[in-house]
């Protein structure tokens, strides 16, 4: 049985389990399953089991955070002092920062159990986490098939229960897809409401951090204690959601406006839209409206997608050149030829086909017929969101067209993967709030997700649909065992 | 062949804030190397720049000062290029939407050339090259700067000299940079192309880049000019590119070019938010500005009626115009005030730095006091330069060095026979003047001074030694 938070704390609390007890449970766990998971590539045993003793003085005191002494895990873009930070990447293959993200900062300062960092797609690029230099991780549902990405660790622990909950990132659906396919719940919050300082960027109008978790509870909580402005980022917002989110959840659904637009479910496995349709039925008895709307800028969302993400992963990755850290050629003949090897030898093929691809959609003579026009393109998704929040509180939609690709899975190319992030991607380019929730499975046992979107800012209202959803649906997913045994 | 000049001038100057561009790093100079840096200014995976808002409160003044029109909505650009030196392989830059437009520099002609833009950007790292090995310091890495960009209306070696001097004196007087052009904080890129006179097209234009000295842009201005003219003459065509100006040869040269054919693919800096620029904020910084050195050297010889090149002295410091202005403040006579400073203070100072910094011990007022007493005729002038000597010495004040028994100074019977004893104690000078050697009579002003300690008023006993001589 899968631990929750709030379940936790109180036993920690009780003295029925210490978090030095719970940490080792967590740690034994790892040992056993991830060689086959390989959820987590970077394990920081040594500094969870301290930090695991400070918070057992900790929970001594009556005031100690809920997360104090929870088990969790990082995805591998987040930096954490002194501790590896790859993105899974050869080029960034030793790396250690010498300072933390600030989200990370935040849970570390609520006593948080750092068991290690998390397996993803190089650089967040990918929606398998395939293209990871430490190779794939599997779906602990059913090992023959991905986990989703880019934040396919963070996924997989959380479903193995390898860890309480994960931090994931999300650009273009890289917390969603994975919880989606993992069985998860997965949070992307809205842009600014999560400090990206020390997330390594890929596409940073895009980049968010959020929480994966196995409840719609813990995932509010987690967003509670990372949320906030900072600053040292500039476009963080101090964002006022009048209180404790998770300790908002319990209300009912009774007139929320419910937006369904068709466009959401063109193309989709009809396994898939049955499944959401029926959770729709299931809000729509309990008293939502639903709203039938056009959302007639999907289509075009994806390429805007591709285009900014690769535009700016473009420049942004141009640091990684073996100067100041991270791999470095070992025989060059001049700077130019130890930049180009390193670069060459550093990263994987999917990296470098976006680097490429957003160099030339910034090239003069190609700037304005790509870059530029996709910005203006940015601003009618913008608008066409306004107007459907205009007419409703939340949007549903799946989380992905498919569920979980077989390991391997290349379809007719890259451009039927980048396909499947057609139902993600809009909510990045707007930077609203979505969330994924299970929804049932598919004849072989591989969850849904459904998604759920809100108005910039209204994370509440997705989260409180998210939970009476959860809370009404009951079993959706059959039992996974396995985990740590706690 | 004659030829008409066409050049434009682009600046970099270094902003003299105490913190760098993007991050809370100090921007001192010197330091040992990569000891003033951080996550931000080095790179780091992860890292996010914050915006200094005194960077844009300072390149706001700079484009108050030169006439530019502000925009209130700005943003900052991404340009792209990888070198060692540059440790996001981006420079964070202003492209399509720069802070300040269309401004001028007004020359002494009254001719005005146009600034076309002034926009903020980060410096670069540097690299230092030793041992064979090439090391990157970082310190320089991200402090501020801004690019002033003028418009090709410089048509000469002397109008190019011109501008870049105004262009210092001016960001110097509103106190965003210290413009040292030898240490850098003030770089000059000089564009040039020639055309026949009247031909309304431009020729094909060079880039001289890097120039780290006023003479050195004059120089250059005219050694570009002299080659280009010469390979027109010889039915040559000009070649665009980036040329290096070498002091020692006086001769331009063109650079190894890593440069000429990038495409920098600027975008939008995601990271860094649109800025809008209040009005109000604009009328502040306005309001705060300084008189400007020509307006000032406008008033001095408009107004006060002081010489023009002793005006221009003054004018040119702001802290020398700021002390001559505080002693008029005082009290103090414009003539005296403006000699005194011109003569005895800045013969004290040999170095433009020393007369920039003015770093006199004494204050406007006690000056003033000094210039008063001059001014009601109780001390002559050379006690004047002596005690300001002493009080420049000191930092003390007038009157530990002119006691009040000093200034009953000498009455007119003491002064007429002292006249007597100088006229009879010098009778061959007295022959000397009456024979038309009129340099003569200092022999008794001198007689007379050293009776008084230099006190008597030379003026009234040449009065009365000429009558003496009967020579008025
Ligand atoms: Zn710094």
């Amino acid at each position: 049985m899968k631990a929750r938070i709030p379940e936790l704390a109180k036993r920690l609390r009780s003295r029925e389990i210490s978090a030095v007890e719970l940490t080792k449970a967590y740690i034994e766990a790892i040992e056993k399953l991830n060689p086959t998971l390989n959820a987590y590539v970077h394990l920081t045993f040594d500094t969870a089991l301290e930090a695991a003793e400070q918070a057992d003085q900790r929970l001594k005191e009556d005031d100690a955070p809920l997360l104090c002494g929870i088990p969790m895990a990082l995805k591998d873009n987040i930096c954490t002092d002194g501790l590896p930070t790859t993105c899974c990447s050869r080029i960034l293959k030793d790396f250690r920062p010498y300072y933390d993200a600030t989200a990370w900062e935040k849970l570390k300062a609520l006593g948080a159990v750092l068991l290690g960092k998390t397996n993803m797609d190089e650089f967040a690029m990918g929606s398998t986490s395939e293209t990871s230099c430490y190779g794939a991780p599997l779906n602990p549902r059913n090992t023959n098939y991905v986990t989703g990405g880019s934040s396919g660790g963070s996924a997989a622990a959380v479903c193995a229960n390898l860890a309480v909950y994960s931090l994931g990132s999300d650009t273009g659906g890289s917390i969603r897809q994975p919880a989606s396919f993992c069985g998860v719940v997965g949070l992307k919050p809205t842009y600014g409401a999560v400090s990206r300082y020390g997330l390594i960027a890929y596409g940073s109008s895009l980049d968010q951090i959020g929480p994966l978790a196995n409840s719609v509870k813990d995932a509010a909580i987690v967003f509670d204690a990372i949320k906030g402005g900072d600053k040292r980022d500039q476009t963080s917002v101090d964002y006022d959601y009048g209180s404790s989110l998770a300790e908002c959840l319990d209300r009912d659904v009774k007139g929320v406006r419910i937006g369904v637009a068709e466009e959401f479910f063109d193309g989709i496995n009809p396994e898939i839209k049955a499944k959401i349709e029926d959770a729709i039925k299931l809000l729509e008895r309990n008293g939502a409206v639903v709203e039938n709307l056009r959302f007639p800028a999907l289509k075009i969302a994806l390429p805007v997608y591709y285009i900014i993400a690769c535009a700016e992963a473009s420049s942004n990755l141009g640091r990684y050149d073996g100067i100041r850290y991270g791999h470095r050629a070992s025989s060059y003949t001049s700077i130019d030829d130890m930049i180009v090897k390193t670069r060459n030898e550093g990263f994987g093929d999917e990296v470098k086909r976006r680097i490429m691809l957003g160099t030339y959609v910034l090239s003069s003579g190609y700037y304005d017929a790509y870059y530029k026009k996709a910005c203006l393109i940015r601003e009618e998704i913008n608008r066409e969101f306004d107007a459907v929040f205009e007419k409703c509180d939340v949007l549903i939609a799946p989380t992905a067209p498919n569920t979980a690709f077989p390991l391997n899975y290349r379809g007719s190319g890259p451009v039927e993967m980048y396909l499947s992030d057609i139902c993600t991607v809009p909510v990045n380019i707007a930077g609203v709030p979505a969330i994924s929730v299970p929804c049932g499975e598919d004849a072989r046992g591989l969850p849904i997700g459904m998604q759920i979107i809100g108005r910039r800012f209204g994370e509440a209202t997705v989260l409180q649909v998210a939970h009476f959803y959860e809370q009404s649906a009951g079993k959706v997913l059959g039992d996974y065992e396995g985990g740590a045994g706690i | 062949m004659n030829y008409e000049i066409v050049c434009g001038i682009e600046t970099h100057i270094e902003l003299a804030t105490r913190t760098k561009i993007f991050c809370g790093c100090t921007t001192e100079f010197g330091g040992e190397p990569n000891t003033h840096c951080c996550p931000v200014c080095t790179g780091q995976p992860g890292s996010l720049p914050i915006l200094n808002q005194k960077v844009v409160e300072y390149a706001i003044r700079a484009g108050l000062a030169l006439n530019c029109k502000i925009n209130t909505r700005s943003h900052m650009d991404r340009k792209n290029y990888v070198y060692p030196d540059l440790p996001k392989a981006y420079q964070i830059s202003q492209y399509d939407e720069p802070l300040c437009e269309n401004g001028y520099i007004e020359l002494d002609s009254g001719k005005r050339i146009g600034i076309t833009r002034i926009h903020i950007e980060e410096d670069a790292g540097k690299l230092i090259h030793e041992n064979g090995y090439t090391y990157i310091d970082y310190n320089r890495s991200g402090v501020p700067l801004i690019e002033i960009v003028s418009e090709p209306d410089i048509s000469s070696a002397e109008e190019a000299r011109e501008y870049a001097e105004k262009l210092q004196l001016i960001m110097r007087y509103i106190g965003i940079s210290d413009c040292k052009m030898q240490e850098g904080s003030m770089r000059c890129d000089v564009n040039l192309s020639l055309r026949k006179p009247g031909d309304p097209n431009f020729g094909v234009r060079t880039e001289i880049k890097n120039i780290n000295s006023l003479s050195f842009i004059q120089k250059a201005v005219m050694a570009e000019a002299e080659r280009q003219a010469d390979i027109l003459d010889a039915g040559g065509t000009i070649v665009q590119q980036t040329m290096r100006y070498d002091e020692a040869t006086n001769s331009v040269a063109p650079m190894r070019d890593k440069e000429n054919s990038d495409d920098y693919r600027y975008f939008p800096d995601p990271d860094i938010l649109r800025f809008c620029i209040d009005e109000d904020k604009i009328e502040e910084i306005r309001a705060s500005l300084p008189e400007l050195p020509f307006d000032k050297l406008r008033r001095y010889v408009n107004d006060l009626g002081l010489p023009e090149a002793t005006a221009r002295q003054i004018s040119r410091y702001r802290k020398v115009a700021e002390f001559f202005e505080g002693t008029l403040a005082g009290g103090a006579s414009v003539k005296n005030a403006a000699n005194l400073i011109v003569g005895t203070i800045f013969s004290h100072m040999n170095t433009e730095e020393e007369k920039e910094l003015f770093a006199v011990r004494i204050s406007a007022d006690q000056f003033a006091e000094l210039v008063r007493l001059l001014d009601e005729k109780k001390i002559n002038y050379g006690v004047a330069q002596g005690t300001l000597q002493k009080m420049l010495e000191s930092g003390k004040s007038v009157d530990e060095f002119i006691k009040p028994e000093d200034l009953a100074g000498i009455s007119d019977e003491e002064l007429e026979s002292l006249c007597r004893e100088a006229f009879d104690a010098n009778p061959k000078a007295v022959a000397d003047v009456r024979n038309g050697k009129d340099k003569a009579i200092n022999v008794m002003f001198g007689f007379i001074m050293k009776k008084t300690g230099g006190k008597a008023d030379i003026r009234k006993a040449e009065a009365l030694l000429r009558k003496m001589i009967g020579h008025d």
